[in-house]
């Protein structure tokens, strides 16, 4: 470890170091507390490796144009908060049907609606998995700590080209802005995955293919390559079809290729698990709160661990069911009224007993309301 | 005391965002655990704004602060919003332009001519908050001198570092200046 390489780092400023060591090259957005840092640092780093960054007029623009971006071949991301993460989804499921590998940062803040924009939230939980219509598998993954924010947005983007899929990085205004130290890993130690490129000649060329990981190679326009990109249900060549056997082949191969890959993508971290008779799930700044909160807990005596998903679509359904068959008790403490909650209850809820606690107030959840809900629950 | 959480507070545009930037800089450099958060309100300038500041030698985990070590005042409205969130034992730094509305028989106040030094003494009402962050790490020596100065260089605008060092000096001496008011009796 050499002093060059620690910093005092907010979150969203990690998250573009991140972006830039995964090979971002393309940023397009439009600012929105509390995510506003990322498009801002984004603009001032760009440049400097050859990159490009374009504040679009909108959030629906900016989706579109990373949508362009990484069909061009770049690495490309967006940044928004709430509001502009709805009006994204529509494209989100674009992203999905035409398998365009792309990042939406979304940095929670309290909502419906504008709510409150400097303050956090973590109400998108199951807005990230079913924001855009259809039935379809979504990759989401939610760091809690600025040294996590970099690792996770790398990932973020590992997935991304590796399941040609977009991928959605979750974070909230505590995370996005505080700062903490963070020790950046050198360049010959970070994994990057880059999307398969086609091995056949443009005349060859399916851009659909089923192939036996599921997940077709991919030209980028402008290589030669000339291939069609919708957002209809397509063949194997990319063209439109009502053909039902088709579809059925598409839809399940576009859920398969992420669900059948549950052990790679799942990552999860745990905390005074070992000799745990009872659990807390919680994720993002909350399990910051749960540690401390346990750290008194066990100090008192109390047999109890944190275990905190980073990866929180897909479900790391098999670790589930395990802390359920083995815990006497299973609580989710998050910053909304129990979204989480229903993915813990409907996958271990036959096991054991699962409560939750929950707050919409714009705070964080103090560690001392955590020891109180369990010592009183 | 070990002092372990700070928290700076004042008027939106008064730098302690920074300040709290800097601090948990200093004390990164000097080998420390450190969180820095803040909040404030939509408005950019003129609304409350604090910024915190966890400094430790072990692992922070949750970010934010509820009662404090040390706190920084440099607006009346500050002052009156947070001077509960201070532990008991704890210290008050404000600005000697703050009337103390609210008495606390347990914690120990410096009222220190931090604006009107910025302002009179060296004519840069920007270096409020380093002024400010002269007097807590004289006070509390939570980070060195060292570490201090170098943040503050490395963070402030090109151009200034001159203004900014001499700031930070006036701030070591000003707080050994004042008569110490000890309300809290051990």
């Amino acid at each position: 470890m050499t002093w060059e390489n620690v910093r005092l780092m907010q979150g969203n400023e990690a998250c573009v170091e991140g972006a830039i060591a995964a090979g971002m090259r393309f940023f397009a957005g439009y600012p929105i507390t509390p995510s506003t840092e990322i498009a801002e640092i984004s603009a001032a780093m760009l440049p400097r490796v050859g990159g490009k960054f374009i504040q679009m007029e909108d959030e629906i623009a900016s989706i579109s144009a990373v949508i362009g971006a990484s069909l061009a071949g770049k690495k490309a991301m967006t940044a928004t908060s709430g509001p502009g993460f709805s009006l994204k989804q529509e494209s989100i499921g674009y992203a999905v049907i035409a398998e365009v590998p792309c990042v939406i940062v979304n940095v929670q803040r309290g909502g419906p609606s504008t709510g409150m924009p400097t303050s956090p939230a973590q109400g998108d939980i199951m807005q990230a998995r079913w924001g855009t219509h259809g039935d379809h598998s979504i990759i989401a993954l939610y760091p809690s700590t600025v040294k996590e924010v970099y690792d996770t947005t790398i990932k973020a983007f590992n997935l991304a080209e590796k399941y040609r899929t977009p991928v959605i990085l979750l974070m909230d205004e505590v995370i996005g802005h505080m700062r903490e130290k963070i020790v950046i890993s050198k360049k010959n130690e970070i994994k990057i995955y880059n999307r398969k490129k086609p091995s056949v000649s443009p005349d060859e060329y399916m851009p659909y293919k089923i192939t036996d990981d599921l997940v077709p190679e991919m030209a980028n326009i402008g290589e030669g390559y000339r291939y069609h990109v919708t957002g209809l249900v397509h063949d194997e060549f990319g063209n439109p079809t009502n053909n039902s056997i088709i579809a059925e082949k598409l839809i399940s191969r576009l859920i398969n290729k992420i669900e059948n890959n549950l052990d790679d993508i799942n990552e999860y971290e745990e905390y005074k698990m070992e000799d745990a008779e009872e659990a807390i799930i919680a994720y993002g700044s909350t399990a910051r709160s749960v540690k401390s909160a346990i750290d008194i807990l066990r100090d008192r005596g109390r047999k109890i661990g944190l275990f905190k998903p980073i990866t929180i679509w897909p479900s790391p359904k098999k670790k589930l069911e395990i802390l359920g068959k083995n815990m006497k008790r299973v609580l989710v403490v998050e910053m909304n009224m129990g979204q989480y909650l229903l993915e813990v209850e409907r996958i271990l809820g036959k096991y054991t007993e699962v409560k939750g606690y929950g707050r919409t107030n714009g705070e964080l959840i103090t560690p001392n309301e955590i020891v109180s809900f369990v010592e009183e629950g | 005391m070990v002092f372990r959480e700070f928290r700076l507070s004042g008027s939106g545009g008064q730098g302690l965002i920074l300040a709290g930037v800097i601090l948990a800089e200093a004390a990164l450099k000097d080998g420390k655990n450190v969180v820095q958060s803040q909040s404030y309100g939509p408005e950019a300038r003129g609304g409350a704004s604090k910024s915190e500041v966890i400094i430790s030698d072990n692992i922070i985990n949750y970010p934010k602060i509820e009662k404090c070590d040390l706190l920084l005042a440099l607006t009346q409205k500050a002052y009156e919003k947070y001077i509960d969130t201070l532990k008991p034992g704890g210290v008050l730094i404000k600005d000697d332009n703050i009337k103390e509305t609210i008495k606390r028989n347990d914690i120990d106040v410096y009222s220190v001519p931090i604006l009107s030094m910025a302002n009179n003494g060296l004519k840069k009402p920007m270096v409020a908050n380093i002024i400010a962050l002269g007097c807590i790490c004289e006070l509390t020596k939570v980070v060195t001198k060292e570490s201090l100065e170098e943040s503050v260089i490395n963070r402030v605008p090109p151009g200034t570092e001159e203004i900014n060092r001499k700031a930070l000096h006036e701030g070591y001496s000003l707080i050994k200046s004042i008569k110490r008011k000890i309300y809290y009796e051990a």
